[in-house]
């Protein structure tokens, strides 16, 4: 807990971690603004959500851990359990990036008043799944910081995961459709989002929006097998175990490891 | 100042422990008695930072125990409690303040335990307290890093490369408070590269060599055994020669 309050100030007070609430906060009055009615620039705002936070949160992520690794090995040598060492980092990173996150989207709407026609509803929505996806993110950027001894390594594999969730995806499952044809239909590949922690985000708030024209193709496999109520729910559960997998696997990790 | 009980023993039994395909210790057993100033010492990848981290627990060995006076390093998180440490070049949060980190600290020992900034005044750290760490140059980190390890009168001290990027005046400073822990019962582990400060702090010398201990004695015993008055020649011959005989 101890960990925490200093983890937060010490992040709070980055100045990227500024920056990215500035940037949303620019991005979303724009849109809400040029982008026509509130719903359809809550279409467009995913769009720029599902690939800005990953990224925020891998990159910020790791640079951050790599940073603070000698000030981490010296808090190891303190009256001090790695658990509670683990969360307090990965809270500590977590909760200002969700903080400049939710009031980065949602006070823009706030002050162009475009609560209206559900928008209130979608954007809760918007925000947690954006707040799950940062979880994950920096789950995952906490286990490449302990996993990879190496700095640049580590950042390299941080931009690959980014890369591969939010850009590659949909090609890969193209091609996996493409080259399977019509037998592919058969397959529970409505499951596939629930691997991509950017996907299943994606997949519930299309699902949420009632948008089909952006549902892509997962989305609509998702909604063929389990229905609107339905893949939302599995696609929320599923960023859940996006952020509990990680977490578990990373602190595994960070107990066992030699500083 | 400080309360006189003697600071731990430390009994390190059949310590092994494997980087890869780099052996850093195999087999290695060590005995340091109580309330004694301690010099590791060795060629650079000796296992000197190694060892100091395995006390800590921020290492794990592959096989042995590193009994800690009553405890067993890295068994629980209790008994760094008694331990201070100075590790090699310490970077800090960049945003917090000296202060913030001072308090950190003090937030994970019990409140009223006792503490020792006698070195926070002796380095003039007032002054850079309230500033951000990332502001400090890079001696004045250093400083508030050795003030950071004497700030719990801890009877076991570990200090890495102590006195590196220290100017001249805080390094003394920080030698003298090394003596007076020792006067008062403190048991210290120094690593160190300069040979001759060693003489001003240590009584006994550990040389690690090959994933042991290749001698272990009151630093008279070297000049003794090789013949060499300067101590540093006095070191240099102890390894040289124990690797033509090894």
């Amino acid at each position: 807990m101890k960990i925490l309050r200093y983890q937060l100030q010490s992040v709070r007070r980055s100045r990227a971690v500024a920056v990215y609430g500035i940037l949303l906060l620019a991005l979303t009055h724009a849109l809400l603004h040029f982008g026509g009615g509130g719903a359809r620039a809550m279409l467009s705002l995913l769009n720029v959500v599902l690939v800005f936070v990953p990224m925020v949160s891998l990159v910020f992520g790791t640079v951050y851990l790599y940073g603070a690794r000698e000030f981490i090995e010296l808090l190891l040598a303190q009256p001090l359990t790695r658990r509670s060492l683990f969360l307090g980092v990965w809270g500590g990173l977590t909760l200002p990036l969700v903080v400049a996150f939710a009031l980065g989207t949602s006070l823009p709407f706030l002050w162009n008043g475009g609560f209206g026609d559900g928008a209130g509803a979608a954007l809760a929505f918007l925000l947690t799944a954006g707040a799950l996806l940062t979880g994950a993110c920096t789950a995952c950027a906490v286990w490449i910081s302990t996993r990879f001894d190496d700095r640049a390594r580590g950042l390299g594999v941080a931009l690959a995961c980014w890369a591969f969730v939010a850009i590659a995806w949909d090609g890969i499952i193209l091609l996996l459709i493409a080259t399977m044809g019509e037998r592919s239909l058969q397959l529970p590949l409505f499951l596939l989002p629930l691997a991509n922690p950017v996907d299943a985000a994606r997949v519930a708030l299309v699902l949420s929006l009632d948008a089909p024209a952006l549902m892509g193709y997962t989305g609509a496999l998702m909604q063929r097998a389990a229905g609107v109520q339905g893949g939302i729910a599995l696609a929320m559960l599923a960023l859940l175990l996006w952020v509990a997998v990680p977490l578990l696997v990373a602190l595994r990790r960070f107990e066992r490891k030699d500083f | 100042m400080s309360i006189p009980v003697p600071g731990p023993a430390i009994k390190i039994t059949g310590l092994s422990k494997r980087f890869g395909r780099l052996d850093v210790f195999r087999d290695m057993s060590l005995t340091l008695a109580p309330a004694r100033v301690t010099a590791l010492i060795g060629p650079n990848a000796a296992g000197k930072s190694t060892l100091l981290k395995c006390l800590l627990g921020l290492c794990r060995p592959d096989a042995g125990t590193i009994r800690i006076g009553p405890d067993i390093a890295g068994q629980g998180d209790e008994y760094r409690r008694r331990i201070g440490y100075m590790p090699q070049m310490l970077r800090f949060p960049e945003h917090l303040t000296g202060r913030e980190v001072v308090e950190m600290l003090k937030g994970l020992r019990e409140p009223g335990a006792p503490v020792d900034t006698g070195l926070f005044d002796q380095l003039q750290l007032a002054r850079e307290l309230d500033k951000p760490v990332r502001t400090l140059s890079g001696g004045t980190r250093q400083k508030l890093n050795a003030a950071l390890a004497f700030l719990f009168e801890s009877r076991l001290l570990i200090l890495d490369e102590p006195t590196a990027g220290l100017d001249p005046v805080a390094a003394g400073i920080l030698k003298e408070k090394v003596q007076a822990s020792r006067r008062a019962g403190v048991t210290v582990i120094i690593t160190s590269h300069v040979i001759a400060e060693l003489e001003e702090m240590t009584e006994d010398v550990v040389l690690l060599l090959d994933g042991g201990v290749r001698f272990h004695g009151p630093l008279a015993e070297v000049r003794r055994r090789t013949g060499e008055h300067r101590l540093e020649r006095a070191i240099a011959q102890l390894m040289l020669g124990v690797r033509g005989a090894a």
